[in-house]
């Protein structure tokens, strides 16, 4: 239908696209301005979703129904424990961590062993896989082509991987630091997941409501065909089967070395993962949102045809004759299926090469014959290799497996295999107590019960091998079935693998581990991974490294395994980050190996870096005790300096206390010798008259009588003033101690009012000013010293007659009742006060009336001693006025309580 | 953090929901066909688009 | 001709008394209550010497003497500042404004006239 050249044409362009997106990322990430936003995250976990979900779910639909969806739902349920995503992704960073395999050896005490135990488990879990892309690309280029041998042929299928190989060379190899993000690979093939989604929900609409008249059609027509209700209906399904792939699928989101790849290595920022969380799942069920009704499409169009259930998607549009979205399907799977293909073959190259081919190297002669020079170029290639020898083993195995059951039930098998690393990685990340030989124990243990009851049976169907220990048993112990194991029967094939190695796995890991001690370098590791959290926000872990090292030899081991030039990029980075300028006055301590150990493992992953640093620093091994004794230290220090922190805190607090009580004594020592100086003016003011005046008076004998009398006149006022100003002092200091006396009884405020008021009237009456006096009826007693209200009130009252105008001068005294107090308020027609006279006028000796030109007479003590008097009463004391409006000033006493 | 923690914990909260409305016996108890579509597909994808809105509310929202 | 002298305070009865003794020791006396009218009086006045109180309504002594020491007409001027406040910052400051002498109240009347005359170079 199309011309071969066309379809390998555009496939091309679509290649040259991706190779244009990727280019545009890493130009805008080297200039710093990152394109990897929380969404492009979230996309790029669609790598998840690969040509087995855009072919194959509409196949798994029209033989299982609905239960294709389990695939889906677990990664859904999976996201939701951002918790432990989160985790992984911290651990990762802070150990520079470069793949799953480094993860779990990394954890288990930097293991060579087990880090190549995981990469071995990976790859053979995961060629297969690839194998089946390969096959999906060929299948389909066949179909679109009309012409199948073209998608089964040799070449053309050798091709197809020669140029995925290329195309994943150039993406995942450019830079050699493994946990340096490939961000134009993210973006890649965050881009494919859109195109793959966007064809799925072409086809899906075009289906459903071009050849059909929407779901209901769909759904009605499907369900005259023979035996389809066990499609549609969810009785059919087998609870322990759905519940098993939920789990598997929720394992396989995070363990699949391309799902730790992007979701962990290739995580640019912790907080994307809040986006994700939704994000991933929303595309999820956006692109199995038409897988049934594209399957039931199929079935009803295809009635009787013997087609490929796997190749609806595409010939669904084809036998309408649509063949531009043909085309897109076409475009849609080779996402899925290269998306797929260039991120899982970065991810196991970077294993291989660091947990497999790296330890054989650096032990190897010729490793050490190079001994100076710049490996960088070494590693690249043997990246280079890795990723084609594995596309290479895929190809191999497609071409060996074909249309057999070991490739088409591939997928499921797949991710059996990477469940088995979910004890070792879980358990790393909670349970301290996990130790290397458990580990090696759980995974290896797992991962043979897999191959036993999965993989060896799956090759067994495809008739490769002798399917006697499927049948019978192994040797004929019937036990021994590898679908029956124990006699466990009644269990599909990867429900049985999924108990059976789960258990034997996470049994083996647990009770070997209680049963061994950890080393020192375990216990490290399980410390910094457990506690990644609790580390991080004290500063980072423990130093646990003691010995000497020159910083020349580790400055040459990381410019043997970066290159120069980014190793002298980071040495600065190192320096900086130590407030030193250069990084050639670098001290060769424990900050600067443990820098050099981690950027190693960056490139050669955590083992091979430990290996390298060991190499040339001539360390003092410590031992577990004293590992543990250092991380003990470290939690007594931990609580030493928490409660130093409280202490600081309580001593700061004590401090601030103390300056605040110093303030406050300053602050009265200033008021107290502020006082004192003002009383001593206020007294030397009559007695600078008294002197003055008898002094002439004394010296002068001749003096006319008018004067002798005028002057002893003023002698006398002045005398009295002095001795009134004195009283009042102590009358003041009296109170202020609280040794005043206070005869306290109930009290009629009317009557006292009145007496006060008619004390005064001489004063009234010489000033020629109108007195009004107004007291409510029936008020009731209050409770107060008699002497000392009248002392009150004549103060106030003496000083309104004090400020009244001399002609038209008006003072105003009422009584009333208020709530549970009685109010006096004695008003004046005077100046008034300014608000900041209201204020400052009860403080001693200030004295109102600034303004004016003479001074009032009066000692300044009136106001304090009044305000002094009533507040003992427990009432307040206060003035209400404004200039040019006179003055209130108002008092309240509280009413005496009935039982006093 | 703290509050960090708190959007973890009923994020989980929420994966044992969605777990259990996964799980046979509920998903079982689904049949027969409403508004002329199979009332498991509408179920499973119903429940699923809740889960995911209300994921997106608690891990986005309040912040 | 009779030397005069400016007596600046708001105390009424130490105006009394001021104003007695310098009319005995034959000055030509005036007499002002606060800052401003003294200085409205040293204008119309034309004082040999002022006696000048510091705790005063409207302008204190300290800025009344600074202001007729900022005023080259009246370099000839001698100026006593007379006040209650009698610690050492404040002789200090009273000195360093410009004046000529400062007393503390409660002062002599002899000892102050004899201060005043050798102010005013009447031996």
């Amino acid at each position: 239908m199309f011309p071969t050249a066309i379809v390998v044409l555009i496939s091309l362009a679509y290649l040259g696209l991706l190779f244009a997106v990727a280019r545009f990322a890493e130009q805008r990430a080297a200039a710093g301005r990152s394109i990897i936003t929380p969404s492009l995250y979230a996309l790029s976990l669609g790598v998840y979703c690969t040509s087995w979900t855009f072919y194959g779910s509409v196949g798994r639909a029209t033989s299982g129904g609905l239960s294709f969806l389990t695939i889906y739902l677990g990664p859904t349920l999976m996201l939701l424990l951002t918790g432990v995503i989160v985790k992984m992704i911290r651990i990762s960073k802070a150990q520079r961590i470069t793949s799953i395999a480094d993860f779990i050896g990394a954890r288990y005490g930097k293991s060579y062993w087990l880090a190549g135990l995981a990469t071995i488990v990976a790859v053979l879990g995961i060629v297969p896989y690839i194998a089946l892309q390969l096959k999906a690309i060929a299948a389909s280029l066949g179909i679109l082509l009309a012409d199948p041998a073209a998608g089964q042929g040799f070449w053309p299928t050798l091709a197809i991987t020669a140029s995925l190989a290329v195309f994943t060379i150039w993406f995942g190899t450019r830079h050699l630091d493994a946990t340096e993000r490939h961000e134009g690979m993210v973006a890649a093939i965050a881009f494919e997941s859109i195109v793959k989604l966007l064809a799925f929900l072409a086809v899906g609409l075009f289906v459903t409501f071009g050849m059909f008249n929407g779901f209901g059609d769909v759904f009605s027509r499907a369900a005259a065909l023979p035996g389809i209700e066990r499609l549609l209906g969810l009785e059919a399904v087998k609870p322990v089967s759905w519940a098993a792939l939920i789990l598997l699928s929720g394992l396989a989101i995070v363990f699949l070395p391309r799902q730790f790849q992007v979701m962990v290595v290739e995580n640019v920022d912790e907080s994307h993962v809040r986006r994700a969380v939704w994000l991933f799942p929303l595309y999820l069920l956006l692109i199995n949102l038409f897988v049934l009704p594209v399957a039931l499409g199929g079935l009803v169009h295809f009635q009787g045809a013997a087609v490929n259930a796997d190749t609806y998607v595409l010939r669904l549009p084809l036998s309408q004759g649509a063949e531009v979205l043909a085309m897109l399907v076409f475009l849609g799977g080779l996402s899925a299926a290269t998306g797929m293909v260039i991120v899982e073959t970065i991810a196991l190259s970077t294993m291989v090469c660091n947990d497999l081919v790296m330890p054989g190297l650096l032990r190897s002669t010729w490793f050490s014959a190079q001994n100076r020079r710049d490996l960088s170029g070494v590693l690249l290639g043997i990246r280079r290799a890795a990723i084609g020898v594995i596309l290479l083993l895929g190809f191999i195995y497609f071409q060996a497996a074909g249309e057999a059951h070991a490739l088409v039930g591939i997928g499921l098998i797949s991710f059996a295999a990477v469940a088995q690393f979910a004890p070792v990685v879980f358990g790393g990340m909670y349970w301290k107590l996990g130790t290397r030989p458990g580990a090696i124990a759980g995974l290896s243990g797992g991962f043979l019960v897999w191959l036993y009851t999965l993989l060896l049976p799956a090759f067994a169907k495809s008739g490769w091998i002798d399917p006697g220990f499927v049948q019978s048993g192994l040797f004929g112990f019937s036990w021994l079935k590898a679908q029956a194991l124990f006699g466990l029967v009644g269990l599909d094939e990867i429900s049985h693998c999924l108990w059976w190695s789960l258990l034997i796995n996470a049994g083996l890991f647990a009770g070997v581990s209680l049963a061994t001690r950890p080393d020192a370098d375990e216990a490290a590791q399980a410390e910094r991974f457990v506690d990644v959290f609790r580390l991080e926000a004290r500063g980072g872990a423990p130093r646990l490294w003691r010995g000497q090292a020159s910083p020349e030899a580790l400055v040459a081991l990381l410019e043997r395994f970066l290159g120069a030039e980014r190793a002298h990029g980071q040495l600065a980075g190192h320096a900086q980050a130590r407030a030193l300028s250069d990084w050639r006055r670098l001290p060769a301590d424990a900050a600067f190996v443990q820098f050099a150990e981690a950027e190693l493992a960056g490139a050669i992953g955590s083992a091979s870096a430990r290996v390298m640093v060991a190499s040339v620093v001539e360390e003092e091994p410590l031992g577990l005790d004293e590992v543990l004794d250092i991380l003990d230290e470290a939690n007594q220090v931990r609580a030493h300096s928490r409660e130093l922190e409280l202490k600081q805190a309580e001593l700061e607090a004590a401090t601030g206390e103390l300056r605040a009580a110093n303030a406050r004594l300053q602050e009265l020592d200033r008021m107290k010798d502020d006082f004192v100086s003002t009383v001593t003016h206020e007294l030397r003011t009559p007695l600078t008259s008294i002197r003055a005046l008898s002094e002439m008076l004394y010296e002068d004998p001749k003096l006319p009588l008018a004067d002798r009398a005028r002057f002893l006149g003023i002698i006398v006022t002045e005398t009295e003033r002095l001795s009134r100003l004195i009283n009042q002092i102590l009358d003041m200091a009296k109170l202020e101690s609280g040794r005043a006396e206070w005869t306290t009884s109930s009290i009629d405020v009317g009557t006292l009012v009145r007496e006060a008021a008619a004390s005064l009237e001489a004063l009234f009456n010489e000033k020629g000013l109108c007195f009004s006096l107004s007291i409510a009826a029936g008020l009731p007693p209050v409770l107060a010293d008699r002497d000392r209200l009248t002392q009150v009130l004549i103060n106030l009252l003496s000083n309104a007659v004090k400020f009244v105008p001399q002609d038209g001068g008006h003072v105003w005294l009422s009584v009333v009742s208020v709530e549970d107090a009685v109010r006096v308020s004695v008003r004046d027609n005077g100046p008034g006060l300014t608000a900041d006279e209201c204020g400052v006028i009860f403080e001693k000796f200030r004295q109102g009336g600034d303004t004016m030109t003479a001074k009032p007479q009066g000692t300044g003590l009136g106001l304090p001693i009044s305000r002094q008097i009533i507040e003992h009463f427990g009432g307040r004391l206060w003035v209400e006025s404004s200039p040019g409006q006179g003055a209130d000033f108002m008092f309240t006493v509280p009413i005496a309580a009935p039982d006093a | 953090m703290k509050r960090a923690n708190l959007t973890r914990q009923r994020l989980v909260l929420l994966a044992m929901l969605g777990g259990l409305l996964f799980s046979f016996p509920i998903v079982g108890l689904v049949d027969g066909v409403v508004l002329g579509l199979p009332a498991g597909y509408l179920y499973l994808f119903g429940v699923w688009a809740a889960l995911i809105l209300m994921a997106a509310r608690l891990s986005e929202g309040g912040r | 001709m009779a030397k005069k002298v400016l007596i600046v305070d708001d105390e009424p009865n130490i105006v009394i008394s001021l104003e007695f003794l310098m009319k005995k020791e034959g000055f030509e006396v005036a007499v002002a209550g606060d800052g401003e009218a003294a200085l409205a009086q040293v204008a119309a006045f034309q004082p040999d010497l002022i006696l000048l109180d510091v705790m005063m309504p409207k302008k204190s002594g300290f800025e009344v003497c600074e202001s007729l020491r900022a005023d080259p007409a009246h370099a000839g001027l001698k100026i006593v500042i007379l006040t209650a406040k009698g610690r050492e910052t404040e002789v200090a400051k009273g000195l360093a404004i410009g004046a000529d002498a400062y007393v503390t109240k409660p002062f002599s009347p002899k000892a102050l006239a004899v201060q005043v005359k050798q102010l005013l170079e009447i031996a």
